[in-house]
């Protein structure tokens, strides 16, 4: 518990409350809290936080209406090429927001795909942007819900079936009540990425719509109106933190005891007409939503054959970097190892702790945990430049703070993959372990984990895909002779010339492959491990 | 900082695993003020546009003894304002790249120390913005101007537009896309552009009449220029439908240089009435840990190898009168013989409440 709390204060509450602090204090240090008022009738701003709001609330269900079945499907079937399905729908997640932004322009942009087709154009229209919000967390509702439908044992509903309950009847009482928890916790992922999105709706929305995350940006980056931006993100903090009162008041205190069984003996082929026909349904909405719009960006890095590819390797392409690109690719690979280490530590600790516990205090740490999703990548890089200047926390030119601040995002999930699973773990086990004589570490390490394990694979693997296509905070700290991959595409998007654009497609392409590769080693672990549970 | 805190902090370090926190940080975290050893490095804190060949950043370790560290920070204006929110302990010893429409948001927040560089005798005097004080050096410029489609004009016939009066004129209804100058520098010199050529009263009139004439704005140059400007390479592959764009007068040669086979003639033109001068600066940030290897810096960027070397690496004209462009620049690149300007001051007075006024203008 005190590891994670310091992480927390010293790389999030310090830097942004020193930022915010900066904004409604005048020079001589009074408060000036008179401002938040004056920010809050402005109707530019009004108009901000209404479509904030809306914007998420459409994005969150329709990602869950279309999603949902997804789910259902990972769990409950198993088919040929599911491993390579599964990393396919998570890729997405990891893209960086321009290249999402520069693959659906291509899609439903003027003469993209749909406009030849059909002559359908969304650009600029509230349409694009919430496609491409379930194109980007599509994998999150798979993830956190398909996770544990797999696990839950589905004699369960059978039993149920056979004292007369409908098929439809058994679902609703046996495994509705048993997913909750997780349906929950990933239509709160949604609501909260889709509320702070930024690059997707600064590159899809055109300046008929601006999120809370890209005014707050504006407010800083470009207007160094500090006193504005300040009282945007305490809005920012406030909303997260009304969001996440709704969700603990809506799912239930206790998580009910789940039996949790190996995903391997709960999938199997589909039968019948209606498993078949739901599967291809699935897998068609997998093609258009997820792999067109990565189709596209495929196709126009090869447009040049090999060429774009080729250019990669050279040093001097543009002189961008004082790497080639190429090089990108490791670096992005050992800030996301790292990145990652830092947040299953800190999250596995944090969320063991929660799961020890009870309480107020308890329930609100697990709150202040998720608000790194809510607080904008840009307040809390701006906060590290002003706080973190002097020794022996002068990390502003360190390869650490990389890492450390895409951690900050990582936790979140790794704490929301792994609580569920450790709150159902049957908390007698621990109690005999512990009359047994064994240390609550060794309990951890001997009853916890080995239930745990999938849970903590998943959660690695999605701390690994947050790193890997982290933006915000990155571009804010990466050092140009060591850039990442998202970093690097940015950079080459900026540039004029068909040499330039043509690499930016490649390199996305190539992170693309990568975070496919990792995703399925990352599968291939998890199916010889399962073995043991 | 309290003692709890660095306990905490170096718990956390020890738990990570990382042994040394500020490893890597170079010179950052020691002071060189003490009568120490001299630091080696010196950091130059810039956009993400700055580029300098590795040839060129050698020269000056050969010439100096320091090794050059670059640290980019955002887009021009995002670097100056963090420039400005760090003031006092800098994250390096020279900023480069703020211009003039952002110059005096830096001068007045006295981000800079004075500094007259060595060999600022070959620098024109209309560049040197700050003059009587030298808290900056002029190092480069460059012309915001429209750049048009060769292709399209010769097709239908019709002579490219060259002064702002023609932009509004019917012959070129629909054809022109511009960036919205609330988030994009290009999109913004093109504004101030407009305020220099009608002046204060007249300005609004003529945004009006660009509306009238179809006028679109794009949020950020990439999306106007790789998206919706048919004479680019990547406008061309997203069947950009706009033959004229708001970029630079270096456009032309950069599409010559990065396509493949090089052409014999740029694709695009400029339209040579429509530009607004950028001059870029470098200044030595108060507080620079190693001020030495700072000014040492700023005069290597005036010299004559990096002056020569920056055209082809971002894109902009020298400013000393020795340095000579390269041939790609000669024979690609427009001359622009009087490009519009605007005092800094009358920018940092006016820039808010113009880009407002152009919002409610044109975007409404």
């Amino acid at each position: 518990m005190a590891l994670p709390v310091a992480f927390f204060a010293v790389f999030f509450a310090y830097p942004v409350a020193a930022i915010t602090g900066r904004g409604l204090r005048t020079d001589d240090g009074t408060w000036q809290l008179g401002r938040i008022g004056d920010v809050l009738t402005r109707p530019d701003i009004l108009d901000v936080l209404w479509f904030t709001t809306w914007q998420a609330l459409a994005s969150s269900a329709l990602t869950l209406l279309i999603a949902l079945p997804g789910a259902y499907v990972f769990a409950r079937f198993s088919f040929p090429g599911k491993g390579l399905l599964r990393a396919v729908v998570t890729v997405p997640f990891v893209l960086p927001t321009v290249v999402v932004g520069t693959a659906f322009l291509a899609l439903v942009g003027r003469r993209g795909l749909l406009d030849e087709l059909w002559g359908i154009r969304l650009d600029a229209t509230v349409w694009a942007i919430l496609l491409a919000h379930v194109f980007f967390n599509y994998a999150v509702v798979i993830r956190t819900v398909g996770g544990l439908w797999s696990q839950l044992d589905p004699r369960q509903e059978e039993a149920a079936r056979v004292l007369g309950a409908s098929r439809f009847g058994a679902w609703r009482r046996v495994t509705l009540p048993a997913l909750g928890p997780a349906v929950a916790a990933a239509a709160l992922m949604v609501f909260l990425f889709s509320y702070t999105s930024f690059g997707i709706v600064q590159i899809l929305g055109g300046h008929a719509f601006a999120t809370l995350e890209a005014e707050i940006y504006r407010q800083t980056a470009q207007l160094l109106d500090l006193p504005t931006a300040a009282v945007l993100t305490l809005v920012q903090f406030a909303a997260v933190g009304a969001i996440l009162a709704v969700h603990a008041r809506t799912v239930p205190r206790r998580e009910a005891m789940l039996r949790l069984v190996d995903p391997a003996l709960t999938a199997r082929r589909p039968r019948g007409t209606g498993q078949w026909a739901l599967l291809g349904g699935v897998l068609a909405s997998v093609a258009l939503l997820l792999v067109l719009p990565l189709g596209v960006l495929v196709q126009r890095s090869f447009d040049g054959g090999l060429g774009y590819y080729r250019a990669l390797q050279e040093v001097d392409a543009g002189g961008t970097f004082l790497v080639p690109p190429a090089e990108a690719i490791a670096n992005s690979l050992e800030y996301a190892l790292a990145a990652t280490a830092i947040a299953l530590l800190i999250g596995g600790l944090a969320a063991a702790a929660l799961t020890r516990r009870a309480g107020r205090l308890v329930r609100g740490f697990d709150a202040l945990l998720m608000l790194p999703l809510g607080v904008s990548a840009v307040t809390v890089g701006f906060g590290f430049l002003i706080t973190l200047d002097e020794p022996p926390l002068d990390l502003r030119s360190s390869w650490i703070l990389v890492p450390l601040a895409q951690a900050l995002v990582g936790v979140p999930f790794v704490v929301r993959t792994m609580l569920p699973v450790l709150r159902a773990v049957d908390a007698r086990l621990r109690e005999a372990a512990a009359v047994l004589g064994a240390s609550p570490w060794r309990v951890w390490r001997e009853v916890d984990l080995p239930l745990v394990r999938r849970a903590v694979l998943v959660a690695a693997g999605f701390a690994f895909a947050v790193s890997l296509g982290e933006f915000g905070a990155t571009v804010f700290i990466a050092r140009p002779d060591n850039p990442t991959l998202p970093v690097a595409v940015a950079r080459l998007l900026g540039r004029p010339g068909d040499l330039n654009y043509g690499q930016a497609m490649a390199l996305s392409t190539i992170l693309m492959v990568v975070c496919a590769v990792a995703l399925l080693l990352l599968e291939r672990v998890r199916a010889d491990r399962s073995g043991e549970l | 900082m309290s003692t709890t805190k660095k306990i905490a902090v170096g718990a956390l370090a020890a738990a990570l695993g990382v042994t040394t926190l500020t490893a890597c940080g170079g010179d950052s975290g020691k002071d060189a003020g003490d009568g120490g050893t001299k630091p080696k490095t010196v950091t130059l804190v810039s956009h993400d546009s700055f580029n300098a060949s590795p040839a060129v950043l050698k020269e000056f370790t050969k010439q100096t003894g320091y090794t050059v560290k670059v640290l980019k920070s955002g887009d021009a204006g995002e670097a100056v304002n963090k420039a400005v929110l760090t003031k006092g302990a800098p994250q390096g010893d020279v900023f480069f790249g703020v211009d003039n429409t952002l110059l005096s948001r830096a001068l007045d927040n006295g981000i800079f120390d004075p500094y007259e560089a060595k060999g600022l005798d070959r620098v024109p005097d209309a560049v040197q913005l700050d003059k009587d004080k030298h808290r900056v050096t002029p190092v480069d410029t460059g012309e915001i101007c429209v750049n048009y489609d060769k292709k399209y004009f010769a097709d239908k016939k019709l002579a490219p537009p060259q002064t702002f009066d023609d932009l509004a004129k019917p012959a070129y209804k629909d054809l022109l896309v511009v960036e919205n100058p609330e988030r994009s520098s290009p999109g913004l010199g093109f504004l101030l552009g407009t305020a220099a050529r009608y002046g204060d009263d007249g300005w609004q009139d003529y945004w009006k009449k660009l509306k009238a004439n179809g006028v679109k704005v794009a949020d950020s140059w990439e999306l106007a220029y790789n998206q919706e400007f048919s004479g680019s390479a990547g406008g061309k592959k997203a069947k950009g439908d706009r033959p004229l764009v708001v970029s630079y007068a270096s456009s032309p040669p950069v599409e010559v240089l990065y396509a493949e086979p090089r052409p014999a003639e740029a694709p695009t033109g400029v339209s040579t009435g429509t530009c607004f001068q950028q001059t870029e600066f470098a200044g030595l940030l108060t507080g620079a840990k190693n001020a030495e290897g700072g000014k040492a810096l700023i005069d290597f960027m005036i010299g004559k190898k990096f002056q020569e070397d920056m055209p082809l690496q971002m894109f902009v004209n020298p400013v000393a009168k020795d340095a000579k462009l390269p041939a790609l620049f000669t024979e690609h690149g427009a001359k622009v013989a009087r490009p519009h300007t605007v005092a800094p001051e009358k920018i940092a007075q006016n820039r808010e409440q113009w880009i407002q006024t152009w919002s409610s203008l044109v975007l409404k």
